[in-house]
């Protein structure tokens, strides 16, 4: 197809309408419980921001990386930094710069993937996860010298206007969220994808066509960190609300990592759908739990169940669906077009079979 | 022949020098020297296992041989990496096929184009319109490869899923896009039909006719070889037994005993 606007095609552009419309437009008019805001799309938005992250690194470069968690504790620890001492930058620059706080470490964490790779480059990029929660925990500094462990994090202000109440949070983490999925698109399809894929499908014959190893794989550690900082700072801005490490652990890494892959490994929608399958999943589960058997499901067993299942859809995707649920998307909508074109519905009649 | 070649063979561009390359006690290439000139094309051959495709890796950078340099257009390139021989110009294919298995046809061939992109990432973020100006270029040249290469019709296909043959010419097509004076070739024909050989003799030839592009080939192929070189440098057990056109290799008499073997 081609493009018709920058790089996008009518098709990109009419999704990326209709993704508007709904959460500019139709979400807020017709959600008005505060829980879904709070609890379902603010999350959503934010760890669909760190599965964009995961997947620049792993779905595009093919580099193992599990430490998201880290580098959005760095991102979330340096927004409070800077809003507490530097309030010159504003919430936006704040962010920007809390992003980029969180690319140096990425880049520091990212140079052990010029020498080890798979599953040992996945052990060295733990390091961050520990390294960074350590610090932070370490040093009195980073938490202002916070002796409960749980500080409170700052209220949004932009340009002078609070942004407190729930709906104005979802606009802001919408907002941050739309521009750089659109970055990563603009990244993902361009010269800078291809070189992150290149290095991704086979690195020697990447190096032969000029392609810098060092610094195809540092930018994308440090991109990938940039968009994990930017989500771990609006994480615990807006849906936290508070700042621990304890709430960046190892856990959520492992999180971010099933979102990327559920999704599907080198798709930006696919971190979407991975996002919103991982965090609606439980809530699903609860709700048949408490509708369909009344309560005679214990909690505690239902959360053991959720633990189960999601296991078993790990497995069971790695085998029929290695390339996520973006993929089963894609197929679905294939096999609807070609079913409505076959019964005739659009007037394409159905290819000719010769017998 | 009778025709007039467009680019006149020229000087040595790319040379190689007592080259040795071990792997542990295993010796692979001992000593080994010999050059390409400009716009010719250069066949490597000899018998499985000579050190054929160890001396490409050596030339392009991926091994690196204990002795002997390599030198391109005169100079010893110090440190080679195949990063840096691509930059000088040196292109190549690989012989056990080095595609990007998850791209398209057409971003692999793009992907050659690295060398021809010069904008960073952030301006690819942010689109801006060197960056539309340069990728137009950088589609229009790969579709002209394409189309050369008569590949059209596949040239959104991920390249994994393509046939043998087709996924050879994509990454001749690759090592094209590049616009690299020199391009190394590792066993182009392996494994492919007559019909498919004789396409891919006639892309070699058309490439160095049109472009003067130096080809620098390693080929099983005896037929071939002999009638698309312009020399041809023989390898066994590491060491250079001949080197020469080929009505002269075919009369050598050492290369011929390390193909047929030899009474001792």
């Amino acid at each position: 197809m081609k493009p018709i606007f920058m790089t996008y095609t009518k098709k990109d552009l009419i999704n990326l309408a209709v993704c508007m419309v709904l959460s500019v437009l139709i979400i807020p008019t017709f959600i008005k419980t505060e829980y879904w805001y709070t609890s379902i799309l603010i999350p959503w938005l934010c760890l669909a921001l760190a599965t964009i992250g995961q997947q620049i690194v792993m779905g595009y470069t093919g580099q193992l990386a599990l430490g998201a968690a880290g580098f959005m504790a760095a991102g979330a620890f340096a927004m409070f930094n800077l809003i507490l001492r530097v309030p010159d930058l504003g919430f936006v620059g704040s962010l920007i710069v809390s992003g980029l706080i969180a690319a140096a470490f990425g880049i520091l964490f990212g140079l052990p993937s010029l020498k080890v790779r798979g599953i040992y480059l996945m052990v060295a990029t733990l390091a961050s996860q520990f390294f960074i929660i350590w610090m932070i925990d370490k040093f009195g500094w980073f938490k202002n010298y916070d002796s409960s462990g749980i500080i409170t994090a700052q209220d949004i202000v932009i340009l002078g206007k609070p942004f407190t109440t729930p709906l104005a949070m979802y606009f802001v983490c919408l907002a941050v969220t739309t521009i750089l999925t659109l970055l990563a698109m603009n990244m993902a399809r361009g010269s800078t994808g291809r070189n992150w894929m290149a290095v991704r499908d086979m690195d020697i014959a990447a190096e032969s066509m000029g392609v810098s190893l060092l610094r195809t794989k540092v930018q994308a550690f440090a991109i990938s960190a940039f968009y994990c900082g930017v989500a771990g700072a609006l994480f615990a801005f807006c849906y936290l609300k508070s700042l621990e490490p304890v709430a960046f652990d190892i856990k959520l890494s492992f999180k971010i990592l099933f979102m990327c892959i559920l999704g599907g490994l080198g798709t930006i929608n696919g971190a979407f759908i991975g996002a919103a399958f991982i965090l609606l999943f439980p809530v699903l589960l609860n709700a048949i739990g408490n509708n369909v058997f009344h309560g005679a499901i214990d909690a505690t067993i239902i959360s053991s169940i959720e633990q189960v299942i999601f296991g078993l859809l790990m497995i069971i995707f790695m085998i029929y669906e290695p390339l996520g649920m973006a993929k089963l998307w894609e197929n679905l909508k294939q096999s609807i077009r070609s079913k409505l074109s076959s019964s005739g519905i659009k007037g394409i009649k159905s290819p000719v079979l010769k017998k | 022949m009778a025709y007039e070649r467009k680019f006149k063979i020229g000087k040595p561009i790319l040379e190689v020098n007592n080259i040795s390359l071990a792997f542990g006690g295993v010796k692979a290439i001992t000593d080994t020297s010999f050059n390409v000139l400009e716009h010719e094309v250069r066949a490597i051959i000899g018998p499985n296992g000579a050190g054929k495709s160890s001396m490409l890796n050596c030339i392009n950078g991926i091994y690196k041989p204990q002795q002997g340099t390599v030198s391109f257009r005169g100079q010893v390139v110090p440190n080679i990496t195949p990063n840096i021989m691509a930059q000088m110009g040196l292109s190549r294919t690989f012989q056990n096929l080095a595609l990007f298995k998850r791209m398209s046809v057409l971003d692999n061939i793009l992907v050659g184009r690295k060398l021809h992109t010069k904008t960073n990432f952030l301006e690819v973020a942010l689109q801006l319109p060197k960056v539309k100006k340069e990728e137009k270029l950088n589609r229009e040249r790969s579709e002209e490869i394409i189309s050369f290469l008569e590949i059209e019709d596949i040239k959104d296909t991920p390249v994994g899923k393509l046939p043998y043959g087709l996924q050879k010419k994509v990454e001749l097509g690759r090592a094209l896009a590049t616009d690299s004076s020199i391009i190394l070739l590792d066993e182009p024909m392996a494994g492919m039909n007559v019909e498919e050989k004789r396409d891919m003799c006639r892309f070699i030839l058309k490439v160095n006719d049109e472009l003067g592009t130096t080809m620098v080939l390693i080929e099983h192929d005896m037929g071939v070889v002999m009638d698309i070189s312009d020399r041809v440098v023989v390898l066994d057990y590491g060491k250079v037994i001949g080197d020469g056109t080929p009505e002269e290799i075919m009369a050598n008499q050492k290369v011929i005993d390390a193909y047929l073997g030899v009474e001792h």
